[in-house]
């Protein structure tokens, strides 16, 4: 039974495999650092690409793409609102399934982003939305479910993608 | 100092089945100069085309790829020089071509025109091999062998700022420059999965 309070970064983990994905590009973020990005670089069925900075994945994903390779994203809102240029004009003037797991740091694990006290949080979504970006959040394990799925649309209708990560990652 | 075209034209000759990623006054310059449906300028923002070059160059491994950048896109993102490093993918060759200024935005001079020494930062980024060339003869002889060699490879190219150039955004930003690379690299993904 999945847990219906933490996140568990294996399930993350499985359910990017699920969708095919082999390779990850990504930045540090400490509400994904413990539970999933370090599990991922010990993972020998993913290679992992690490970035200096978080619009260069979006173009390495980009690339990665258009051999057949199928990839994540993982980074902070703080690299997304950062790469917002690279995000507009690849993934969605391009459209290019970018698929970005995006830990929502300061987010309040009881809370939707939009009621979050941070306005750093509560921001996210409505630039998403702006964007035209398919999005939601996982804050628990049971979420997780819905990933393999937002993938696999992201690829057939090569349109990006955001799963937004609501509470610090369980390994 | 060079001509970027007759820089161009030298590495045409020895392009082979290579991609080549570019971008801005380089893409198009490129454009006119080899006209290939394996280039690819679709980077979509100015300064990403060594990042676009990194992911082809993981997912296919056995294929060249060929970064034609700039001196202000490369200053746009100039981390991306530690990240190729870092991943050093043996198929990239990455140039930039060094004319001091942002050719397709008004000719504006970059800051640190003429002081930055661009080999300098990607050597100690650590690219395996890096060059900088500044005459026509030496770039001609040296490069068979620079192109020959495993990668992450880097090149300087101090250029002439070009003249008046067509800047053919239409089709850089356009679905048919995607559409056109992305049925011209199947057959080397197929070649990649058939040697699986």
């Amino acid at each position: 039974m999945e847990s219906e309070t933490g996140l568990s970064g294996a399930a993350i983990i499985a359910a990017i495999k699920r969708a095919g994905v082999t390779h990850v590009a990504a930045l540090p973020d400490i509400t994904t650092s413990a539970g999933l990005l370090w599990p991922l670089s010990r993972d020998r069925d993913l290679e992992l690409i690490r970035l200096c900075k978080e619009d260069e994945g979006v173009s390495v994903c980009a690339g990665l793409s258009y051999c057949d390779r199928r990839a994540v994203l993982v980074i902070q809102q703080t690299g997304f609102f950062d790469s917002i240029n690279a995000i507009r004009a690849i993934a969605v003037e391009y459209s290019q399934p970018i698929c970005m797991i995006i830990g929502l740091l300061g987010k309040e694990p009881d809370k939707a982003p939009a009621e979050s006290s941070r306005y750093g949080v509560r921001i996210v979504e409505p630039i998403l939305d702006a964007m035209g970006i398919d999005h939601f959040c996982m804050e628990t394990t049971v979420d997780v479910a819905r990933l393999p799925e937002a993938i696999n649309r992201a690829y057939e209708t090569s349109r990006p993608l955001a799963a937004l990560v609501g509470r610090s990652v369980d390994p | 100092m060079m001509r970027r075209d007759e820089c161009f034209k030298k590495i045409a000759e020895l392009r082979g089945d290579a991609i080549v990623v570019s971008s801005y006054s380089s893409a198009f310059e490129w454009r006119a100069v080899d006209p290939n449906p394996l280039n690819y300028v679709s980077v979509g923002v100015m300064g990403q085309a060594p990042s676009h070059a990194l992911g082809l160059a993981i997912g296919l491994p056995d294929e060249k790829i060929i970064v034609l950048d700039g001196d202000g896109a490369l200053l746009m993102n100039l981390q991306c020089l530690v990240t190729i490093a870092e991943a050093a993918p043996k198929n990239i060759l990455h140039f930039v071509s060094e004319n001091g200024c942002y050719e397709a935005n008004g000719s504006h001079p970059i800051p640190g025109k003429g002081k930055i020494d661009f080999a300098g930062m990607a050597r100690s980024a650590g690219y395996a091999h890096v060059f900088e060339f500044d005459g026509m003869n030496q770039f001609s002889a040296e490069l068979p062998r620079v192109m020959a060699l495993e990668g992450p490879v880097f090149v300087t190219l101090k250029i002439e700022a070009a003249g008046e150039l067509e800047l053919d955004y239409p089709y850089t930003h356009g679905a048919q420059a995607r559409e056109d690379f992305r049925q011209a690299v199947k057959p080397l993904i197929a070649k990649r999965d058939a040697a699986v």
